[in-house]
C-alpha cells in the first residue's frame, strides 16, 4: 500500500508540473507513470512550438491569445479554461525559462514565430525540433530535485478508488512483477494525456490510449466533447522515416513556408507557399484531394521545400538535415508525402477552472481535460495547456489535501475471473484500423454505426495479471480502456449531426447554430 | 505507412533470445521498416506473449527500446530490418525482466 497527500498519474508536462506545484504548496506527492518517469507521454514527442503571449517578438497580451483560441475553437471553447491557458501561460513559460529550458533567442529576447490561426508572432520553441524533449528534461530535473515528490515508474493505474462518491486514491499494478498496489491519496490528479493511440495513423506514444478517460468514466466522472479528435494535416507519410516524429514538418513550415501540392503539383489550399491554413481546414482539404483522385502515391499530399537552398535548410534546421539525409531524403531535390494523422484530443474530462472533475477530490490536468480548445485546437496551445493546467491542478489538489485526513481504501481491485483467448495485440490493431477508417476526420452515419457495432463486440474484460511481466495482460488492459473510449468518441460523433472543426460529417456538412453546445458522457 | 505498388516484399528471420534459448520468427517487411516494426508485427500476428518495451514507437524520443541486435547495442526503433537473420537479445548489463525487457528505470524511480 502506498500513501500520499497528492497522487499524480502520468508524468508528461502536465503531471510533472502538477507534482512540482503540489509539493511547493506543502503536499507530499506520489508521481506514477506506466512508463519511465518523464519519458513516455506526449510531451517528450512534441517537436513544435508553444503559444504564449509573452510579447517578446512584438507587443502582445493574453487577451489576444484568448481571442484567437476562442475563434479556432469554433464556438465550443469553455472560456474559463481557455482563459486559464492564455492568462497563466506567460508565467509558466517564464518559470520554465528560469529552470533552463532554453527557449530559442534572437537579439537577446525569446524568438517567437507566427503559427496558423494566431494574429501575431506568438510561438516560442527550442531548436532544433527539441521543444518537447527540452520541456520534459527540464521538468524531470525539477521533479528529481524536489524531495517531497516520490517517483514510481512501471506502475499502471487500473482503477480509481471511490468511497462515498469521492476519489480516495487508485488501484495500480506494478508491471514487472504483476503485483497489485493500492494507493491511498487525499487528492488524485489524472494527467494521462489524450486518446490518439485509438487511430492507426497517430503521432502518439503507446501510452495515449485514453487511460484517464476510461478511469474517470468508470469512477462516475463526466467526459465532454469526446467527438473532437484533432488530426494534424501534414503528418509524415512517405518515404519511411525513422527516429523522427511524424509531426516534424510543422516547424519546417513555420520557418520555411513550403508548398502543399496535389498529384498535379498544384496548390489546393489558398496558401501561396505560406503556412496559414487552420488544421481542420487543411486536413479536410488533403482528404478531399485524395478522394478526387488527386492525392500523392500513398494517398496524401506532396509537401515541397524545393524552393529552399541547402544553406537555408541548414541554417533553419542544422543537424536535422543530416538526419533526413541518413533517411535518404534531400529536400532540395524532392518533395515528401504527408497526410492527416491523429494528433490531439480536444475533449476529455469535464473540469472547472480549479481542475476538479465532477467527482470530488479527482482532478485532471493537460490534454486529459476537455473544453479549453473547443472543436479545434490552435497550434501551440497543447504544451501551454499542459503547463498551466498542471500548475493549477497541483496547487488546488494541495490546498484540498491540507484540509482533509488520509482516507482508507479497500485493498482489493476487482479483476474479472475469465481470461479471454483472443490475441489482444491483434485486437488493438483491428480497433485502430476501424477508428481510422470510420471515426477519423471524415465521418458518416453508416460508417459510425458500423464502427460502434464492432467496438461493442470487442473484449472489455480485465483479468488479474500473471506473476512477472505479462505483456498480454498489458494489452488486455489497453484494449479494455481503448474500447471504452472508442465507444465514447463514436457515440458522440454519431449524435452530432453537423460539421464543426475537427468533427466533419459528410452527411451533415453544414455547421448548425443549434449544435453550438457540448455533449457530455457519464455512466 | 502505405506500400508503394511496385515494392517487393522482403523477409527477415528474427532470432530472439527468450530466457535460456532463442526462438526464431519469419517477419515479412517493406524496405525501410524497423526492428521495432518487426517485433510489433510478431506480437500482433504470431505471439502476443513476447515481451518488448517501447513507448514513443518511432520518434526515438523515449529511449526505452534499447536492445542488442547482432551483438551491438541499438534502438529497435531506428534499426532497419534487413533480409536474412538478425539476432535480438536483451541488454546484457541490466537485470533481465522477460525476453527483451530489462530493468532500465533509475533505481530511485522503482517501486520500493
Amino acid at each position: 500500500m502506498l500513501r500520499s497527500d497528492v497522487l499524480v498519474v502520468g508524468s508528461g508536462a502536465a503531471g510533472m508540473y502538477a507534482a512540482i506545484a503540489a509539493a511547493r504548496a506543502g503536499s507530499n506527492v506520489l508521481l506514477v507513470d506506466r512508463s519511465l518517469i518523464g519519458r513516455g507521454g506526449a510531451t517528450v514527442m512534441a517537436q513544435m512550438t508553444v503559444a504564449v503571449a509573452v510579447g517578446e517578438e512584438e507587443p502582445d497580451h493574453w487577451e489576444h491569445h484568448l481571442a484567437d483560441t476562442l475563434k479556432a475553437g469554433r464556438g465550443l471553447c469553455d472560456a474559463d479554461l481557455s482563459q486559464l491557458l492564455c492568462e497563466d501561460g506567460p508565467a509558466c513559460i517564464r518559470e520554465m525559462d528560469e529552470w533552463g529550458v532554453g527557449w530559442a533567442r534572437r537579439d537577446g529576447h525569446m524568438a517567437q514565430v507566427h503559427a496558423p490561426g494566431h494574429d501575431r508572432k506568438r510561438c516560442v520553441y527550442v531548436d532544433f525540433l527539441n521543444t518537447g524533449p527540452a520541456v520534459s528534461k527540464t521538468l524531470r530535473a525539477r521533479v528529481q530535485r524536489t524531495p517531497e515528490i516520490q517517483r514510481v515508474g512501471d506502475l499502471v493505474v487500473t482503477e480509481l478508488a471511490i468511497r462515498d462518491g469521492m476519489c480516495v486514491g487508485a488501484h495500480a499494478v506494478h508491471t514487472p512483477t504483476g503485483a497489485s498496489v493500492p494507493i491511498a491519496a487525499k487528492a488524485t490528479i489524472l494527467a494521462t494525456g489524450g486518446l490518439t493511440r485509438l487511430y492507426a495513423r497517430n503521432s502518439a506514444s503507446i501510452n495515449m490510449g485514453g487511460d484517464g478517460y476510461a478511469l474517470a468514466l468508470r469512477a462516475g466522472a463526466e467526459l465532454i466533447d469526446m467527438e473532437f479528435v484533432q488530426f494534424f494535416p501534414i503528418g509524415h507519410l512517405a518515404p519511411r522515416l525513422v527516429g523522427m516524429d511524424p509531426i516534424m514538418w510543422d516547424p519546417f513550415r513555420y520557418k520555411l513556408g513550403g508548398r502543399l501540392l496535389n498529384s498535379e503539383m498544384k496548390e489546393f489550399l489558398p496558401e501561396e507557399g505560406r503556412y496559414i491554413s487552420a488544421r481542420d481546414v487543411a486536413t479536410y482539404g488533403i482528404l478531399k484531394e485524395v478522394a478526387a483522385g488527386r492525392g500523392s502515391p500513398h494517398r496524401g499530399a506532396w509537401l515541397s521545400f524545393q524552393h529552399c537552398s541547402e544553406a537555408v535548410l541548414r541554417e533553419a534546421f542544422g543537424p536535422v538535415i543530416d538526419r533526413l539525409a541518413a533517411n535518404g531524403i534531400d529536400l532540395t531535390r524532392q518533395p515528401i508525402e504527408v497526410a492527416p494523422i491523429a494528433h490531439y484530443h480536444m475533449g476529455g474530462m469535464r473540469a472547472g477552472a480549479d481542475m476538479q472533475t465532477t467527482v470530488p477530490h479527482l482532478f485532471a490536468a493537460g490534454e486529459a481535460v476537455g473544453g479549453a480548445n473547443g472543436a479545434n485546437r490552435l497550434s501551440g496551445n497543447a504544451i501551454t495547456e499542459a503547463l498551466t493546467f498542471g500548475r493549477r491542478a497541483g496547487e488546488r489538489a494541495a490546498a484540498l489535501a491540507a484540509k482533509i485526513p488520509m482516507p482508507a481504501i479497500d485493498p482489493s481491485s476487482g479483476f474479472s475471473s475469465n481470461r479471454s483467448k483472443i490475441n489482444p495485440a491483434a485486437e488493438i490493431v483491428r480497433l485502430q484500423k476501424l477508428m481510422n477508417e470510420h471515426v477519423g476526420p471524415l465521418r458518416t452515419q453508416g460508417g459510425l454505426e458500423r464502427a460502434l457495432q464492432e467496438i461493442r463486440q470487442m473484449c472489455g474484460d480485465l483479468p488479474a495479471p500473471r506473476a512477472g511481466l505479462d505483456p498480454e495482460w498489458m494489452d488486455l488492459h489497453d484494449l479494455r480502456n481503448m474500447r471504452l473510449v472508442a465507444e465514447c468518441v463514436t457515440r458522440a460523433a454519431l449524435a452530432r449531426t453537423e460539421s464543426r472543426g475537427a468533427h466533419q460529417r459528410e452527411d451533415f456538412p453544414e455547421t448548425s447554430a443549434a449544435w453550438e453546445r457540448h455533449q457530455t458522457i457519464r455512466v | 505507412m502505405g506500400t508503394p505498388p511496385d515494392h517487393p516484399r522482403l523477409s527477415a528471420r528474427l532470432k530472439i533470445r527468450r530466457g535460456g534459448s532463442f526462438e526464431s520468427f519469419e517477419v515479412p517487411f517493406e524496405q525501410g521498416q524497423t526492428v521495432l516494426d518487426g517485433l510489433r508485427w510478431i506480437r500482433a500476428q504470431r505471439d502476443p506473449s513476447l515481451a518488448i518495451r517501447f513507448s514513443c514507437i518511432n520518434a526515438n524520443a523515449c529511449k526505452e527500446c534499447m536492445m542488442r541486435v547482432d551483438g551491438k547495442t541499438v534502438y529497435a526503433c531506428t534499426t532497419r530490418l534487413v533480409p536474412g537473420e538478425m539476432r535480438l537479445e536483451p541488454l546484457p548489463n541490466k537485470k533481465l525482466i522477460k525476453d527483451l525487457v530489462t530493468e532500465i528505470a533509475p533505481p530511485d524511480e522503482r517501486l520500493r
